[in-house]
């Protein structure tokens, strides 16, 4: 078996010369500067998206209007779609695609670089005026207070006419703009550049599925283009796509959004299963189980994946064949997404387990990401979701398969790599108290919004009823105990459940700030380390782990084969 | 990650190009960020000191866009002329890059069409009672008069349909490097294209409704509008591809960059098959219900074409 010091032969090639810091940082063609970048933009915009977050939980902790005054909703309706765009688009999309995909897809198919380095640097920049046009919409007359999904009526003219619906249209289409040429460029890369010797067959599945998310990408993301150019117009040239009164039609804004929208939440946990297969593998000691197996669910997903989309429509008046379709199409992906989960607990049956940081975070992810795929089964069913639609039920769902599932991926991700990326370690101590009050904060903040949802309260409002407490036991800093004592003692509400959640969300907020202090802790002062400081075994060996940590400027100007 | 693998190595060089740090890709994406700024304010109508700064956002962002887009693409030019870095690895990467584009845009027509059918297919819904209103329940609705299709629109279908022909023409002129018939079918080529154009404009102007005419009129100048403009771009695409054959930048070995155009063209050529089909044929002399019957039914004297 070869290992690390082979393939690892051009650590000293003089061409290793880096560019002056504009030339760098501002006009790269390099994938792991591009990839830093992205990670550094994603954990930015994650800061903002986290705020949002953290004062809807705050206004939340209590019945009745806390410090949100606007009296008609509007300013709720601007953070709660300010939150949702900014973590699909801005977090989890430019942190698991652009930064760890960038970095590791080349390194890990023997590449020295992605096959457009151009391209791959103006899918990052698109995101920045993107990113500015968003932000800029909420300050724009009343903002936009569409949701993440911009539906007309409330997206038209009738909802929003001021400048800010459009605004964050054309946010979307630079994003969009992005996410194409990104994906076209992971493909191209994937397929035109692997190591010789490295069939398909013998790709490692982070590969495996961000060459998945790409074609995911690709045929899904051009289809929200079109659906809002189509809401440009209608909004700003009288055309009359989703407009009834011309012969339109508003749901067919729904087909088309979903049509992207349901793949494109596969876009966000496809590299998260690639990711957890990884870290478990290497905690294991052990082969991924059923390698091919778990290659071809994720192919399965995808396809699949495309012919859902109306289960997020169920109330729309669609017919009731068509619920039926929808409902037995959707719970088919349990199925593939079945043979992933228990071929990582297959994985590690039998296995050396350890347990440093990123494996918990994989644990954590096989965990809530079971729980968010079992509630995805009850709201799969036609029947059921006409009761729990558009209650704080969904949103409990899609924050464990999101907020637990691919964030919790992204943090494996950071720890598993960090010392690859920037050859210093993060304190063990630190990511451990990180995961630990994260896990806590996240399933204290989620696990009840069940509750609500079961109990009927509904998504996308700043208020609920209940009794207001007395002023020592207002806002979220008082005595906890206390608190829910007297919660308990009222007869009605919603009180108690939102009061644990917004307790969890300042749990889960104080472990963001550590994670920013922890993670410039670590580039700054981290502990140096090797290679291969995961002492990750040849059985499991991907390419990375060959190269120096952090790897040269230009990685395999001798190129490795695969046998 | 597999079972048995093994790494080596091949003790070679890697045989892939990469590029030099290169600052289009920036300037390109704020460019584009001012064009989405200047229109956000042009449809707004801003004014500032009474001064529309939307129109010259608007303008200013295009023209810089187009700007860094020639500059990059010089560069990319540049490397496979005069530094001769593009090996046949690169260009099957190039290959791979432009069908995948190809692809996505294949995607962005599927979002018109899928309008186009869910307001012609359904025109008749029951549950659409707004739309009922509308369509009176038939395809087309009955105050409109459709283009006739085996009219004009067929001659732009011959038309494109040959200037398919003639980049094939050019196609097979470049892989016997004969320069003067490249240049000369990608020189009619563009002439048809060219022509394609004019005459989409002359049935604009012809039609008897406008973009704001609801749902009909809407998907059509939707449909037919987005389609307009990639035969634009693909003659610009076709225009340049014959300044560089001109230059002899093609060779019966090496002319990805044509090949890409062709590529390009043709896509345009199928889309407006379907479109032609779809919307002018189906939907504007078979569609759904008895059109003359509702006419009658309503009292409806559709609008006649001849200009609006």
């Amino acid at each position: 078996m070869a290992t690390s010091h082979d393939t690892a032969s051009d650590h000293s090639h003089d061409h290793d010369h880096t560019p002056g810091f504009f030339t760098r940082w501002f006009c790269s063609t390099n994938h792991k500067d591009i990839g830093t970048l992205y990670i550094i933009f994603s954990i930015l915009a994650g800061i903002i998206g986290g705020a949002f977050s953290g004062m809807m939980r705050m206004e939340l902790a209590d019945p009745g209007m806390q410090f949100l005054a606007d009296g008609n909703g509007q300013t709720w309706n601007v953070w709660i779609t300010a939150h949702g765009l900014i973590m699909v688009f801005f977090v989890v999309m430019p942190g698991l695609i652009g930064g760890f995909g960038n970095w590791f897809v080349p390194l890990m198919i023997g590449a020295p670089d992605m096959a457009f380095p151009r391209l791959n640097n103006v899918s990052f920049w698109l995101l920045v005026p993107a990113f500015l046009l968003l932000a800029a919409s909420a300050f724009v007359g009343p903002g936009a207070g569409t949701g993440w999904t911009v539906y007309p009526p409330l997206s038209a003219k009738l909802g929003h006419p001021g400048m800010s619906v459009d605004m964050a249209i054309f946010a979307l289409h630079l994003a969009g703009a992005s996410s194409i040429l990104g994906a076209a460029n992971f493909i191209t890369t994937i397929f035109n550049m692997r190591a010789p010797g490295m069939t398909l067959h013998k790709m490692p599945l982070f590969v495996w599925a961000m060459l998945i998310t790409s074609f995911l990408l690709v045929l899904a993301v051009p289809v929200l283009g079109g659906a809002i150019t189509m809401l440009l117009t209608d909004r700003n040239f009288g055309t009359a796509f989703f407009n009834p009164e011309g012969g339109g039609d508003p749901i067919l804004y729904q087909h088309l959004f979903w049509f992207f929208g349901h793949p494109e939440v596969y876009i966000m946990i496809l590299p998260a299963f690639g990711i957890i297969s990884h870290i478990v593998s290497t905690f294991s000691k052990k082969p991924v189980f059923g390698y091919l197996g778990m290659a071809y669910a994720m192919v399965s997903i995808g396809f699949v994946g495309f012919v859902v989309w109306a289960h997020h429509m169920y109330t729309t008046g669609i017919s009731v064949d068509t619920r039926a379709y929808f409902t037995a199409a959707t719970l088919i992906i349990a199925v593939p997404t079945g043979i992933k989960i228990f071929s990582w607990i297959a994985t590690m049956w039998g296995g050396s387990l350890r347990f440093p940081t990123p494996m918990l975070f994989a644990l954590g992810f096989i965990f809530l990401f079971t729980v968010g795929g079992v509630t995805g089964v009850v709201l799969a069913n036609a029947g059921m979701d006409i009761a729990l639609h558009d209650t704080y039920y969904v949103v409990a769902h899609f924050h464990y398969v999101l907020s637990l599932g691919a964030v919790f991926a992204l943090f494996a991700a950071f720890y598993y790599w960090i010392g690859k990326i920037s050859g210093r370690q993060y304190p063990e101590w630190a990511g451990k108290f990180h995961f630990w009050t994260t896990f806590i904060g996240v399933n204290l903040l989620f696990f009840p919004q069940h509750f609500l949802g079961l109990a009927g309260m509904p998504r996308r409002y700043p208020d609920y009823p209940g009794d207001v407490p007395p002023p020592e036991l207002e806002g979220l800093f008082v005595n906890p105990v206390a608190k829910i004592e007297w919660i308990s003692q009222q007869a009605v509400g919603y009180g108690l459940w939102n009061y644990i959640s917004s307790l969890g969300a300042l749990i889960a907020l104080a472990s963001s700030v550590f994670f920013v202090l922890l993670a410039l802790y670590t580039v700054i002062w981290g502990r140096r380390v090797g290679d291969n400081y995961w002492n990750v075994q040849p059985n499991t060996m991907t390419l990375e782990w060959t190269l120096s940590s952090p790897p040269p400027f230009h990685q395999f100007e001798i190129q490795p084969t695969v046998k | 990650m597999a079972d048995n693998i093994e790494f080596g190595t091949t003790g070679k060089p890697h045989p892939y190009h990469l590029v030099r740090p290169s600052i289009w890709p920036m300037a390109i994406s704020f460019a584009a960020g001012l064009l989405a700024v200047g229109t956000v304010l042009f449809m707004h109508d801003v004014k500032w000191e009474g001064i529309h700064f939307g129109v010259k956002g608007t303008v200013i962002g295009f023209l810089a866009v187009l700007t860094f887009m020639f500059l990059w693409w010089k560069d990319v030019i540049f490397e496979t002329i005069h530094e001769k870095v593009h090996n046949p690895i690169t260009e099957t990467g190039l290959r791979y890059g432009m069908a995948l584009f190809i692809a996505s845009e294949v995607m962005f027509f599927v979002a018109f069409f899928w309008a186009f059918f869910d307001v012609s297919l359904m025109a008749d819904a029951a549950n659409q009672i707004m739309r009922l209103d509308y369509t009176k329940g038939v395809w087309p609705p009955p105050q409109f008069t459709p283009i006739p299709p085996f009219d004009l629109p067929f001659l732009m279908t011959m038309i494109l349909l040959l200037s398919g022909c003639t980049v094939t023409w050019a196609h097979h002129a470049v892989l016997k490097n004969d320069q003067r018939g490249l240049e000369e079918g990608l020189r009619y080529s563009i002439i048809l294209g060219v022509l394609f154009t004019a005459f989409q404009i002359y049935e604009y102007q012809h039609a008897g409704y406008a973009f704001k005419g609801g749902a009909f009129s809407s998907t059509f100048y939707m449909a037919t509008g987005f389609h307009g403009f990639h035969v634009f771009v693909g003659t610009v695409f076709l225009f340049v591809c014959w300044l560089r054959a001109k230059k002899g930048h093609f060779t019966a070995d090496r002319h990805f960059g044509f090949e890409a155009a062709a590529w390009y063209w043709h896509f345009v050529d199928v889309v407006w098959l379907f479109l032609f089909v779809a919307i002018y044929w189906w939907g504007g002399t078979i569609g759904i219900g008895d059109v003359d019957a509702a006419r009658q039914l309503h009292g409806i004297e559709p609008v006649p074409l001849g200009g609006h």
